[in-house]
């Protein structure tokens, strides 16, 4: 029973983990393009003159 | 974010020893041909080479291109030029005229995603109480969980619930109920009491049940308010696109394009042949003919020339022409019309929708049945903490997560299948007021027929001589040239361009060959006398030596207009047809069509007028129409639709807007709005069932938390699966009830 003690936090600690990863991603425009991310992902060329196009802060 | 920006150009500018920062402007431009990823790499990287450009971001999804750039060095219609060289149309983004949300998607996904978490890790604590009830688990520790489950539960349903809260506040305070009253009460009541027992360490704690109540609440309303989002993305790429720009001829003699918002009055235009009128205006040079059919629904062009007063939106069909535009507020057409709009827009009123329809039966019956438990366990002598922890059960048990999420899910699984065939539902209450209808009135122009003039199919032409007039014809951007070419190619005539031919304005086209001169052009020009009336919308086509041949024109309905009428009719729905076209040619298409109810030569408060008197006999009407004399109709109607090539104003009046030539879209849409009613009422049906299978118990105190969790989650998940039939299922066109009290 005593494993409880850290088996609980250690649990929760991941879950919000995953969560704070979730916020984030949200936060950071990654669901802003479902379709279009997909197909960046298989593009060979590197990233656009300059990373002239890495997301924009808005 | 925006921190991090100003300090890298503070940083820049420090470095550079300069104290000039370079401005920022962004703009969202849509773009409709972005279809793959290369595409996406094509507009970024040339955007990424036009000077003034910081930053370009390709939308495959949203079909939009975000561009930040200098505004001293380049302007949107440079960046818009630069897309085009890429091949792609551009325009810059209009937004839709926007309704209030109660909630939006970017408010609610961060909550979606906590109200998750808290549900499933509650879950894991309750799952292992519950186990523990068989097992050797003693009360301390049942207690630590709770108290855990408490922990995470309170703030994650306050901060998750706020949707909720907010909107059951603003219908509390209007003095009305909705939906959200009996969630809010559950919620909160099942959070409150497990708190208490929590710190009493009894067994009756429904935190789990709370949290997972609001996660699929919201689940649902995530879903229902993305494909609101959607549909409402594609109605706004649809009208920048047609939004106008216009050439400007300055006062120095320079000329330059502007987009038509930006114009003032007093600027002098110049319309070229073929181009649309970004603004009210009067002719100050040049003789033409307008094509009025967006405004009017005429179909036949009327010659202006100075001093004529003419109308934005319509076309400029034969020889550019010089405009000075006026102030909008003078134009007494658009202030009618707007005046007529906002007259239909009341005589709609206020539609009450089906979910808010039933939570005023529900919710009162709910609290009453609380009430009562609370007031039957008190009389039969238990006390007050078994009455009120029964009585809390019970509008736990209530709380309508399966009812809430009865219309959602049905609406999304059918606005999703309208919009995978072009149609785009954009009024929030539109499909039930379209399941509704049992009239259906039509406009003419531009909606049962194409808009623009094609070749007449009942003449016998020559392939050599079409060939021939076509070869001319490809020279000019009059709409009648431009359809015969177009009737050339679809009868699959091959035809080779003429070089040297000559366009005068107002006249038509001369091409002068060995054997003499070959005119293609109106009766006039080409030294023909007119007898039939109908032969006016025509073009001649005079060659040396021979007599001339006429070509005439009409305004040709929609491929499928008969098939779509007929089953309309067959489906009981009693058609009408009215336009502000020619009353004969009115007349002659409702005689094509079998439609017994028409009139032509109407005007936009006489259409108004024939919807009231509609609804006076008790009819429930779905106006169809796209010109600018529907607008007031289309605001009036019970329902409304409209092409996706109507008039702006009126796409906007519209409920919904369907895309491409076929009429059946009408149908298609009627079918599952009425399907998607039905469906909803069955949804109701299983929510019901549950109810009438678990109240009972609750009221007699059996429900424990562990039942209440499997109910909740069970009734959910069947009526959202009965709603996700709806996307695959075969439809057919059910029978409307005759004339309805």
């Amino acid at each position: 029973m005593t494993s409880l003690a850290w088996l609980i936090p250690a649990a929760l600690f991941l879950g919000l983990l995953g969560l704070a990863a979730f916020l984030w991603a949200l936060k950071n425009g990654q669901f802003e393009d479902l379709e279009g991310a997909g197909w960046r992902a298989i593009d060979d060329a590197p990233p656009g003159p300059q990373g002239k196009s890495k997301p924009e802060p808005d | 974010m925006e921190g991090a920006v100003t300090t890298a150009a503070i940083a820049n500018g420090a470095a550079d020893g300069a104290a000039v920062v370079p401005a920022r402007e962004t703009q969202v431009f849509t773009a409709p041909e972005i279809m793959c990823g290369g595409c996406l790499k094509t507009i970024e990287s040339t955007l990424a080479d036009t000077p003034g450009v910081f930053n370009a971001r390709a939308n495959l999804s949203a079909r939009r291109v975000t561009v930040t750039f200098d505004p001293a060095v380049t302007s949107p219609e440079i960046v818009i030029a630069a897309i085009k060289s890429a091949g792609f149309s551009a325009a810059p983004l209009i937004e839709g005229r926007d309704e209030v949300h109660a909630a939006r998607v970017s408010e609610l996904m961060p909550r979606v995603g906590v109200a998750g978490f808290a549900a499933a890790n509650i879950m894991l604590l309750s799952v292992s109480v519950w186990s523990g009830h068989a097992s050797d688990m003693d009360d301390s520790m049942k207690t630590l969980f709770h108290w855990i489950s408490a922990l995470i539960a309170l703030p994650a349903i306050a901060y998750a619930g706020q949707p909720f809260f907010k909107s059951a506040y603003a219908a509390l305070s209007a003095r009305r109920l909705n939906m959200d009253v009996p969630i809010s009460l559950g919620i909160t009541l099942a959070t409150a009491m497990s708190f208490a027992q929590t710190m009493r360490g009894t067994d009756h704690v429904y935190f789990d049940a709370a949290a997972m109540l609001v996660f699929f609440l919201l689940i649902g309303r995530l879903l229902d308010e993305s494909m609101r989002a959607r549909t409402r993305s594609a109605a706004e790429n649809l009208m920048s696109l047609k939004a106008l720009t216009a050439t400007i001829l300055d006062k120095d003699g320079s000329v330059r394009q502007i987009p038509s918002r930006n114009l003032e009055p007093g600027m002098t235009m110049i319309i070229a042949a073929g181009e649309r009128i970004a603004a009210d205006g009067i002719v100050v040079d040049g003789t033409s003919e307008i094509d009025e059919s967006l405004i009017t629904g005429e179909t036949l062009p009327k010659v202006v020339s100075r001093g004529t007063r003419v109308h934005a939106g319509t076309l400029n069909a034969a020889s550019p022409l010089r405009v000075e535009t006026t102030a909008t507020e003078d134009n007494t057409l658009l202030a009618e019309l707007s005046r007529l709009m906002l007259a239909g827009e009341q005589t709609r009123g206020r539609y009450v929708r089906l979910a808010d329809r039933a939570a005023r039966l529900y919710a009162p019956a709910v609290h009453l049945l609380g009430l009562s438990t609370l007031i039957g366990w008190l009389v039969t002598g238990h006390g007050w903490e078994v009455a009120l922890t029964n009585a809390i059960a019970v509008l736990i048990i209530t709380c309508p997560c399966a009812l809430a999420l009865a219309v959602p899910a049905v609406q999304v699984a059918a606005i999703s299948r309208l919009f995978g065939q072009g149609v785009l539902v954009k009024a929030a209450d539109g499909l039930e007021r379209l399941s509704e209808v049992d009239t259906i009135v039509f406009d003419k122009t531009g909606t049962l027929s194409l808009g623009e003039p094609s070749l007449a199919l009942d003449q016998p032409i020559d392939a050599d001589v079409l060939a021939r007039a076509a070869g001319l014809a490809v020279m000019s951007r009059h709409p009648y040239a431009q359809a015969m070419v177009r009737a050339a190619r679809a009868r699959g005539i091959a035809f080779e361009p003429q070089l040297g031919v000559a366009e005068i304005p107002g006249s038509g086209l001369s091409l002068v060959t060995p054997e003499g001169e070959e005119r293609l052009g109106s009766a006039l020009f080409t030294g023909v006398t007119v007898t039939d009336p109908r032969q006016a919308a025509s073009l001649w086509y005079a060659r040396p030596g021979r007599a001339a041949i006429g070509f005439r024109f009409e305004d040709r309905l929609r491929s499928d207009a008969p098939e779509t009428i007929a089953a309309l009719q067959a489906a009981g729905y009693q058609i009408e047809i009215l336009s502000g076209d020619r009353p004969d040619a009115v007349a002659d298409a409702a005689t094509a069509l079998g439609v017994a109810i028409f009139k032509g030569g109407v005007r936009p408060d006489e259409k108004l007028a024939r919807l009231a008197a509609l609804k006076q006999q008790g009819r429930v009407a779905l106006m169809v129409g796209d010109g600018l004399n529907d607008a007031p109709a289309l605001a009036a109607g019970h329902a409304s639709m409209s092409p996706s090539a109507a008039a702006d104003i009126s796409q906007n009046a519209a409920d919904a807007v369907f895309q491409g030539e076929k009429l059946g879209a009408v149908v298609e849409t009627l079918k599952v709005a009425r399907r998607a009613h039905r469906m909803a009422l069955e949804n109701f049906g299983i929510a019901i069932l549950y109810n009438i299978a678990f109240v009972p118990m609750a009221v007699m105190g059996y429900v424990t938390p562990l039942l209440a969790a499997i109910a909740m989650s069970t009734s959910s998940i069947l009526v959202t699966g009965n709603a996700l039939r709806l996307r695959s299922m075969k439809l057919k066109l059910d029978r409307v009830a005759g004339k309805q009290e």
